[in-house]
């Protein structure tokens, strides 16, 4: 398969987990913001978008709001990473390469595309619930077709590898922003609240089934973090990716891993499954941190062995002198 | 509330009467479209514009749509299908597969010996000058000796019901994906329409293609590898390129993809460079190969000519073609057909003047406003002057246009393209169409796909069929077989071949599906449910 389609489809897988995972998290945050006092909307607005990677220098952090907390990470276009911006790059990729994936899955993205305006108008109009709504929809339309359309060939891989490379990240930001969220630096102790942290990640009713007690720190650390079966735990997505990483190049030397990417993989696996949980518990920020920063260090690896094509040339002509 | 056909009158532009698809006479259905006519006409107008609107939904949620003025709009396809009976297609494949021939033969003489040059039926003036002769495809052999892999060949019909040739189209004839997606689109929207009328299909077109390309593969290669090239998303065909290579199963590669080594063409694949051995280009001449020709072209391979010089790749179509397609060559071919096949024009072509000839040019200087002018190069209807429409402004500059650059212009008598009914607000009206057959060669036979895209246009009376220019498009029906179907009888005219098999053996028949759980205790329930009555009963009993 042709490099610049499997990177097309690696990011069609990262782009659509990204949109779906952005609503999530907003969907639970928004909820807790309109609780917080108002003292605290500012602060709690500030590390929410810190947590989600982006930088805010135009307004001071006391006068940012849920609502406009919830325009630059869901509606803002010019946001490289909004929903609505991982939406749009989701279909242009996917325009790209459509005659590699399944036309139902193509359909699925561009009908999303031109469902967008009217979902987006209404979401502005104070019902960001509907909008969040509509995401997940089509992201879980998209998965689905996915799932029953595609060959498990290299095309999937790829496409499944972006998935879980995005999964995993924005898992740790969920995770990262419960943390922020209790810690008593910001104005005043919150716990964080947990059953709804996993209920954003569809994972609280999973999770009772499994503990059969309601969340707290540990057990919910542990089950976002390391459970074995769960299809939204890191250790799962980290665990797909690398399978998907074997796959594409099984073969092995005869010590050590070749591949880079893998390798990095690998390695932020085991040290989360052979730690005992307090441990992460007790050095929570620091460990999301290394997660996130190994999952780019594998996307870049990834890159750079599989996605080599070069971008257009321009070739000028030599002046020669019989020439006019 | 009347018909869909009320008020439809049959159009004479400029005085002429033309040829109407649909009807031979006001209010009269020709005998292959009477069953058409009928149940359009029992159709309720508000009905069609339900199917009106389920059509745009569907073509704008798959992404057929096309930009026009920045807004993305859905691929008009006109829902009143165009129907051409078998015989009279009959005429017009045959037309289109002798002049893909003739064309052919051509091509191979002008990169090659040049016979028809020496024996002064095409003047040399006219290849040497013009843009599309390559001297860079000159002694190129193709290993199955075919340039013209795909080609599509623009027929008219005029007012007397013939068709006449309009153009040859053999560099990159787009539009064939079209005539795919409408006809699905028709068989959802219009079911019922397909029942009665038994249409040929056009499905077939993109294993055709393949099996041609396979067959064009430099002749050492036991199974070649086949690539699509675009230019990339902009390109305004991109639907098609991505659509062919689909339904190919074959890669859809950009220049960037592909990369040239020792005169060999390989893409980058994430297991590495993987060799190409067919590249069906839907890329101009002039963006190919930056090594040859426009050397600012950022979606070519440089290379790639090189590498089908030496018989390491085939390029399809051929460098080169634009020779034979050129709107002057035009003029010549009933004498290249002549020449080649030593046969007479099955197709007519449209009478032409060559401007460059004295006398004709001072005909046509004399009777510009009965004229329909052509700029030689353009494509996409840019440039055309259609002499009865033009003002006197107009054609005063054309005037002095031709008179200082003949070369570049052709004059063509103007032909009343035929109508046929097309939704104009709620209603029908008549607009003016053309139809583009496609044909495919692959080295032993030349296929033509059964219709085409017919093109229609959409402003009252004009005689631009182009979609640059705002035209529409028509689901095009080869129909076989003009007996009336015994109306309310529905698919039993269609699947004759069923109708001719032996009834099924009873063990042949496909068990029932297994029922799960939730249907037994159905059962359960209501044998439980009749239980608990009678006990209730006979505790009644009992007190």
């Amino acid at each position: 398969m042709l490099s610049r389609i499997a990177e097309g489809l690696f990011w069609i897988g990262r782009y659509m987990e990204r949109a779906e995972d952005t609503a999530r998290i907003l969907d639970v945050h928004i909820h807790h913001l309109l609780e917080a006092p108002v003292t605290s909307e500012g602060q709690l607005c500030q590390s929410l978008l810190a947590i989600m990677g982006v930088e805010i220098r135009d307004s001071a952090p006391k006068e940012l709001t849920a609502r406009r907390v919830t325009e630059i990470l869901a509606f803002d276009a010019d946001n490289p990473s909004s929903i609505v911006s991982s939406l749009l790059a989701a279909r242009a990729n996917a325009r790209g390469v459509s005659e590699a994936i399944s036309s139902e899955m193509w359909e699925a993205l561009n009908a999303t595309y031109n469902a967008l305006p009217a979902h987006l108008e209404l979401g502005r109009r104070n019902v960001p619930y509907a909008f969040f709504r509509f995401v997940r929809d089509r992201a879980a339309m998209v998965a689905g077709l996915s799932e029953s359309s595609m060959s498990r060939d290299d095309a999937w891989r790829f496409f499944v590898l972006g998935r879980s490379l995005e999964r995993v990240d924005m898992l740790t930001r969920l995770l990262s922003s419960a943390v922020v969220g209790s810690d008593p630096e910001h104005g005043r102790d919150r716990q964080p609240d947990w059953a709804m942290l996993l209920r954003s990640f569809s994972a609280h009713e999973a999770f009772l089934r499994s503990y059969r007690r309601e969340p707290e720190p540990v057990t919910a650390v542990e089950f976002l973090l390391l459970d074995r079966l769960f299809p939204r735990s890191v250790f799962w997505a980290l665990s797909t990716a690398e399978d998907c990483l074997a796959e594409l190049d099984p073969r092995l030397g005869r010590a050590g891993m070749p591949d880079e990417s893998r390798r990095t993989l690998g390695h932020l696996r085991t040290n989360l499954e052979f730690r005992r949980v307090d441990d992460l518990l007790e050095d929570l920020p620091s460990v999301l941190v290394a997660v996130q920063k190994g999952c780019a260090a594998a996307s870049a690896a990834l890159a750079a062995r599989y996605f080599r094509y070069t971008n257009p040339i321009e070739w000028s002509s030599e002046v020669v002198g019989v020439e006019s | 509330m009347g018909d869909l056909f009320e008020g439809y009158t049959l159009a004479r532009p400029y005085g002429r009467p033309a040829w109407d698809e649909m009807f031979e006479a006001e209010g009269i259905p020709r005998a292959a479209t009477q069953m058409l006519h009928d149940a359009l006409q029992a159709l309720p107008p508000d009905e069609f514009e339900a199917r009106c609107a389920a059509r745009d939904r569907s073509f704008t949620d798959r992404g057929i749509t096309f930009q026009l003025s920045g807004e993305e709009r859905p691929f008009p396809l006109d829902l009143i299908p165009r129907i051409i009976s078998a015989n009279e297609w009959a005429l017009v494949a045959a037309g289109v597969a002798q002049r893909v021939r003739a064309l052919e033969a051509l091509l191979s003489d002008l990169y090659g010996p040049g016979r028809i040059l020496e024996d002064r039926v095409l003047p040399r003036r006219l290849v040497t000058s013009s843009a599309h002769f390559h001297r860079a495809a000159w002694g190129i052999e193709p290993p199955n000796g075919v340039r013209v892999h795909v080609a599509g060949i623009d027929v008219v019909r005029g007012g007397d019901g013939r068709f006449y040739v309009l153009e040859d189209n053999i560099r990159c004839p787009s539009g064939v994906s079209y005539v795919i997606e409408n006809r699905r689109m028709m068989a959802r929207i219009f079911p019922e329409l397909f029942a009665s009328h038994r249409v040929e299909s056009v499905q077939g077109y993109p294993a055709k293609l393949l099996e041609a390309l396979r067959a064009s593969a430099p002749s050492a290669v036991a199974d070649p590898t086949v690539v699509v090239m675009t230019p990339g998303v902009y390109n305004s065909a991109f639907f098609e390129h991505s659509f062919l290579a689909r339904q190919m199963g074959v890669e859809l590669v950009e220049g960037r993809d592909l990369v040239c080594r020792s005169g060999r063409v390989y893409m980058r694949t994430v297991d590495g460079e993987e060799r190409v051995d067919v590249i069906y280009r839907r890329v101009d001449d002039d963006f190919l190969d930056p090594l040859h020709f426009r050397s600012d072209s950022i979606v070519g391979c440089p290379g790639v000519v090189n590498a089908a010089r030496a018989g390491n790749v085939t390029i399809a179509n051929a460098v080169g073609n634009g020779v034979a397609d050129d709107k002057l060559t035009y003029t010549y071919m009933p004498d290249i057909i002549r020449y080649y096949l030593n046969e007479e024009p099955l197709l007519p072509n449209v009478a032409t003047y060559r401007l460059e000839d004295p006398d004709q040019l001072a005909h046509v200087l004399d009777h510009l406003d009965e004229l329909v002018l052509k700029p030689v190069a353009g494509s996409g209807g840019y440039g055309i002057l259609i002499g009865p429409q033009a003002t006197e402004l107009q054609l005063a500059h054309a005037r002095h246009q031709i008179a200082t650059d003949p070369r570049s212009w052709t004059a063509q008598q103007l032909v009343a393209l035929s109508t046929s009914p097309t939704r104009v607000g709620d209603r029908l009206a008549p607009r003016h169409l053309d139809l583009r057959p496609f044909a495919i060669n692959d080295g032993k036979d030349i296929w033509v796909l059964p219709g085409g895209l017919t093109r229609v246009a959409l402003p009252q009376g004009s005689l631009v069929v182009n979609s640059s220019q705002g035209g529409g498009s028509k689901d095009t029906w080869i129909t076989v077989g003009s007996d009336p179907a015994p109306t309310g009888i529905h698919f039993a005219t269609r699947s004759v071949s069923d109708a001719d098999s032996p009834p099924r053996e009873a063990s042949e028949r496909a068990v029932r599906p297994e029922a799960g759980p939730a249907w037994d205790e159905r059962e359960r329930h209501h044998q439980q449910q009749q239980q608990q009555q009678q006990q209730q009963q006979q505790r009644i009993r009992a007190c």
